[in-house]
């Protein structure tokens, strides 16, 4: 297997504050990775800084080109789509329109369109809505427009930021059933940061352990989550 | 009644220079958050171009042509010079930036072409329109080169992939960033299109108001008005606020005792502080939260 995504040494500050303390961890493609720590760990922040959304230094390669000091928007045609915290939902749009934002670097009109239904397939409630002001979506809706405007760029890697954050938990199993489904069929390799790290790590083959701006841990997921003294310490179940 | 009629439509073509001026500051409010106060002196110094044109021998639709391209590169200009190395200062360095703006066009404009009042022609004339005494062909001019370029404006943003990119950017930044929009680029393009659109403005309006440096400030008032009327941060409430305010102007000057057409503009002035009382976001705004 390859290495899609390595980083390496990553530090990250807000103004004076460092966020990340060194923290290295790699992913291979095709794979399903989740980023776990408690609140302020660092995880939204190692996220942001791949993007270049956050001053950083450090080595961070994709595909074996090296992305740091690219803008935000010349990392995305790389093949990289970023959900952010909060969805990044375009509220005053439709449905629709947010999903041809997620195809906006695309040249391929014909391409960008039957990939508009094949997420209507994936996501049938986006169809019925898909001419609805997207801000008038539930929550869990919302996160299935964020899935797809994001799979709408035909990503190599997708990286998304708390996707269960203030969910319903059927909500947030049927999205996790969704991402694997993703992963396998689609072959788009995933970097999920959660706080929900059972579930995360029911979904993924890989974790790493972040306490304040470090890795603390890592290794296959089946291995942590049967770690006992792993999940009390650090994972809080 | 014919009074009434004339009034209205008279208000209607002169509502759609108000129109066209809210609506380029309701652009520029959209991209960046802060009101454009040189926007009419950007749209005097087109229309002084589009008149050296013409006194070159350029044709009027020519010379049209020309400043519409000649004012797009120059609000981008403006922008990429002047106001995004400002984009991240606070709003007080900003207001300073678009008074100095403000004041560079004008006295240049001043400087070139000198204060004199200047004869501005128009391509419609200035006969009847169909016969009818109620309005010229020139306000019928007016309404109708407007009306296109709101239809032709309504095309861009909602059919046209960079439109979308520009909606997008301007309401969420960066999630705009995030799905690959140059939200730098959309910036500038807006102060493009905002010059652009009030550049038409300006030669619309010019042979009534007459050529001069100053020709533009009652004009952006009202625009001002329109544009709060209407809602700041809504395009369409910025153009029926234009036509709005435009009718309610010459109904005002005509019907209210006292006011004629010396008290027009401080109506326009208490109409934009009635508003910002009793409906802050306008007829068709958002209201908007800020994180402080």
């Amino acid at each position: 297997m390859t290495t899609l995504l390595n980083v390496k040494d990553l530090r990250a500050y807000y103004g004076q504050v460092q966020a990340l303390h060194g923290l290295s961890f790699s992913l291979n493609e095709g794979s399903l990775v989740t980023l776990l720590g408690a609140n302020g760990a660092g995880k939204t922040t190692t996220l942001r800084a791949i993007c270049n959304m956050v001053r950083s230094t450090g080595g961070i390669e994709f595909d074996g080109k090296p992305l740091n000091n690219r803008s935000t928007e010349s990392i995305v045609r790389f093949g990289i789509a970023h959900v952010p915290q909060g969805r990044g939902t375009f509220t005053n749009m439709t449905v629709e329109e947010n999903l041809q934002l997620g195809a906006i670097t695309r040249k391929d009109s014909a391409g960008i369109v039957s990939d508009i239904e094949r997420m209507y397939a994936h996501f049938p409630v986006l169809k019925q809505r898909h001419t609805q002001q997207a801000g008038t979506l539930s929550g869990g809706e919302q996160q299935m427009l964020a899935v797809a405007r994001a799979l709408m760029l035909r990503p190599r890697l997708m990286l998304l930021d708390e996707p269960s954050f203030g969910l319903a938990p059927l909500v947030v199993r049927d999205l996790f059933g969704i991402l694997g489904k993703i992963n396998r069929e689609d072959k788009v390799s995933i970097l999920v940061v959660e706080q929900n790290a059972q579930l995360a790590l029911e979904l993924a083959d890989q974790a790493y352990v972040i306490e304040t701006g470090r890795i603390v841990m890592s290794g296959k997921a089946k291995d942590i989550a049967n770690n006992e003294e792993i999940r009390k310490s650090y994972l809080g179940y | 009644m014919e009074l009434f009629t004339n009034q209205v439509l008279a208000g209607i073509a002169t509502g759609a220079i108000y129109a066209c001026m809210a609506l380029a500051v309701v652009m520029i409010y959209q991209a960046i958050d802060h009101l454009n106060f040189a926007q009419g002196e950007m749209a005097m110094f087109s229309t002084f171009i589009s008149w050296q044109l013409m006194q070159w021998g350029v044709p009027y639709w020519g010379a049209f042509l020309i400043t519409l391209i000649f004012s797009f590169i120059g609000g981008i200009a403006i922008e990429r010079i002047l106001f995004k190395p400002l984009a991240k200062a606070p709003v007080l360095t900003n207001v300073a930036g678009f008074i100095a703006l403000f004041a560079i066009i004008n006295s240049s404009a001043g400087l070139i072409w000198d204060f004199t009042i200047k004869q501005y022609p128009t391509p419609f004339g200035s006969a009847p329109f169909l016969g009818s005494q109620l309005i010229s062909t020139h306000q019928a001019g007016m309404i109708g080169v407007t009306v296109l370029l709101l239809l032709g404006l309504y095309f861009f943003f909602q059919y046209t992939r960079i439109g979308l990119a520009m909606r997008a950017a301007a309401s969420v930044p960066e999630s705009a960033r995030l799905v690959g929009i140059n939200t730098s680029w959309m910036i500038a393009l807006g102060w493009g299109m905002a010059s652009a659109i009030g550049s038409i403005a300006g030669m619309l309006i010019a042979p009534v108001v007459f050529l001069e440096p100053n020709m533009m400030g009652g004009v952006l008032i009202y625009g001002f008005a329109a544009a709060v009327l209407g809602g700041l941060t809504s395009p369409f409430g910025a153009v029926v606020g234009g036509f709005l305010v435009g009718v309610f102007e010459n109904l005002a000057g005509t019907y209210i005792p006292g006011v004629g057409n010396e008290l027009k503009l401080p109506i326009a002035l208490a109409l934009i502080i009635s508003v910002l009382v009793v409906k802050p976001a306008g007829l068709f705004g958002r209201h908007i939260v800020k994180r402080v």
